[in-house]
């Protein structure tokens, strides 16, 4: 009777402590977003929008990093991402099944996890000391470098779920591969290939170790790809840790639109796979 | 596939042969680009390493100095940073991405399945420089007030245990940047953890309720032993994002190049140096030291990712598509 009440204390205790333990996880995405909408609010304004990053001590705005941000994650995801779909297309469709596509594919998961910062130093040794200068350009190369393992990853994932019948009616009626791939399979996996499209602007809007060495930043506006670019992240990293109170809330401000930015982004992935009625699990 | 019917016009299949040739043709470049840009990484770390690398030899692995007026640099502190926040993070991490993966697979009601498994992967998305603002502002002064003094207290004046919790409570430091980076892998740990539970056949969980286990027992005894190398690949899949983890950190770790008994002292990893010096870097000594460090970040990483994709590679990729 006795081992049996410890069986079942046992088995109640160890319950609670995993619903705790989901309740610590929650309570910590709670916190942080409570603390960037309390802080992050007070600084929206027009300004916010309309004005370049001031010295200390004036009022401003984001707008140079903001556009600097919306420059070089666009430059990464259209370096990135057809590269990134004809890698996964050949991982799921010509080199299916042989040893250099599992190479292939282990070296991209090794890449996928690779540190950030180690990107940023790569960019730097080829492009940044190369060019002279540190540049937008080389900051969206090195976000591409970081987009393309995550979206060869999806493009894969998302051509294995198109039915074999549907390539195989295909193939029979005389089309080559690359008609299959193109007319067929690419529409079949439409949503789920847009889905890994948000993921990989998601993951590199936010980036911010890759940028410190390559972009730089830039307290003035400036349209000049091949100079250094104000972006968000980075204005967040060095306005953060600023003594002064106005960078530090146009810190908190940026933060704030960078995670909504992220997070938007995340959700309408998410319901694009749901919506598609099919594709990934989740 | 190559014989064209007659009624079909040559010159039209020939163009389509062309297409297919260049298509094929584009997709295996595209995928030797994955190659090439590791090797790429490789090559560029030892290059520009190589002056720290000649110049130091084996001490710079050895040595604690860090010193930019004399040129003379030391991997030590850094290194050890790395490994130290990245073990304790760990330690914190392992046991709540445990419990949350349970309660995913085999607890919640299917309603609160979805938005509570959105949610944990909600935080998997919130950039790194988040955490760090965060851990700065919000969390340092919560430990430096409440915690720390805590555990300078009760746990100071024990033997052996003691000499990690000495000193004044600085709100940064190492055991700060280990909850910053516990929090963040947490997401990463737990999804795996889940989806390597959800691959355990219905039928051993029944049988193991069929002989009257409780369900704390089919976890433990049926669950887990099932999906062992799944759940010890997921740890180091969340091991490798916390040695490498920059931003988080360098906002909280005080960056100190020196190595502390106490964990409430400031110190240094490896990425919080290289992001904190790399820029105002002078002379070639200094910036190839930064790079040498980079690429014993680089080797550390890669072993324990390798070895984690490797224990993973058996599993349906698709089921781990969120990492």
């Amino acid at each position: 009777m006795n081992r049996r009440m410890m069986r079942k204390v046992t088995n109640v205790v160890a319950l609670c402590l995993s619903g705790l333990a989901t309740a610590i996880g929650l309570f910590f995405l709670g916190a942080i977003l409570w603390t960037l909408i309390s802080n992050g609010v007070a600084g929206m304004s027009v300004a916010l929008f309309t004005q370049n990053t001031p010295p200390p001590g004036s009022s401003g705005g984001i707008l140079n990093a903001i556009y600097g941000s919306v420059v070089m994650t666009l430059i990464g995801i259209v370096i990135g991402a057809p590269i990134g779909m004809l890698a996964g297309t050949y991982l799921a469709e010509y080199g299916k099944g042989t040893r250099l596509a599992a190479v292939i594919r282990f070296v991209n998961d090794v890449l996928l996890s690779a540190p950030s910062i180690i990107i940023g130093l790569f960019i730097y040794e080829i492009l940044v000391i190369r060019m002279g200068h540190f540049s937008a350009l080389a900051g969206g190369v090195a976000l591409a470098v970081i987009a393309i393992p995550v979206t060869v990853r999806t493009t894969e994932d998302m051509l294995n779920l198109v039915p074999q019948g549907m390539k195989d009616a295909s193939t029979a009626m005389g089309a080559y591969p690359w008609r299959t791939i193109t007319s067929i399979i690419y529409p079949a996996a439409r949503s789920g290939i847009v889905t890994g499209l948000l993921l990989a602007v998601a993951r590199i809007s936010g980036e911010t170790a890759p940028l410190l060495f390559t972009a730089l930043n830039n307290q003035f506006w400036s349209t000049n790809l091949r100079g250094p670019m104000a972006n968000l992240p980075v204005v967040i990293f060095q306005f953060a840790l600023s003594p002064y109170k106005n960078w530090q809330q146009l810190a908190w401000s940026g933060a704030l639109l960078v995670t909504v930015t992220i997070l938007v982004l995340s959700i309408s992935a998410r319901i694009a796979v749901s919506a598609s009625g099919g594709g990934a699990k989740r | 596939m190559n014989t064209a019917a007659p009624a079909i016009d040559t010159r039209h299949a020939a163009k389509q042969r062309f297409r297919e040739v260049l298509f094929k043709g584009a997709t295996l470049a595209a995928a030797l680009l994955v190659l090439i840009l590791l090797g790429g990484v490789v090559l560029s770390l030892l290059q520009g390493s190589w002056p720290a690398f000649s110049h130091f030899g084996f001490s710079f692995l050895t040595r604690e100095i860090w010193n930019p007026v004399t040129d003379e640099y030391g991997a030590l502190a850094p290194v050890y940073g790395t490994l130290v926040t990245s073990l304790i993070a760990m330690l914190i991490a392992i046991p709540i991405s445990f419990g949350i993966a349970i309660f995913l697979t085999e607890l919640a009601p299917d309603w609160l399945k979805r938005p509570v498994g959105v949610a944990v992967e909600l935080l998997a998305a919130v950039p790194s420089i988040i955490f760090g603002i965060w851990g700065l502002f919000v969390l340092a002064p919560v430990l430096q007030r409440h915690v720390q003094p805590a555990l300078i207290e009760w746990l100071g004046p024990l033997p052996l245990v003691g000499k990690l919790f000495h000193g004044p409570p600085f709100g940064i430091g190492v055991l700060t940047a280990s909850v910053v980076l516990a929090i963040m892998v947490l997401p990463f740990i737990s999804a795996v953890m889940r989806d390597v539970f959800e691959t355990v056949p219905d039928v051993l969980k029944e049988s193991g309720y069929g002989l009257g286990a409780t369900t704390w027992e089919v976890i433990w005894k049926v669950v887990v032993p099932y999906s062992r190398t799944g759940i010890v690949g997921g740890i180091m899949l969340g091991l490798g994002r916390a040695l490498g983890e920059t931003m988080a950190v360098t906002f909280v770790i005080g960056n100190a190049h020196r190595i502390s008994p106490s964990l409430l002292a400031p110190g240094t990893t490896i990425s919080a140096s290289i992001a904190n010096e790399f820029t105002e870097a002078v002379g070639d000594l200094y910036t190839s030291s930064l790079v040498a460090l980079g690429a014993l970040l680089f080797l550390i990483t890669f072993v324990v990712i390798a070895a984690a994709r490797f224990m993973l590679m058996r599993l349906d990729r698709r089921a781990l598509s969120s990492v």
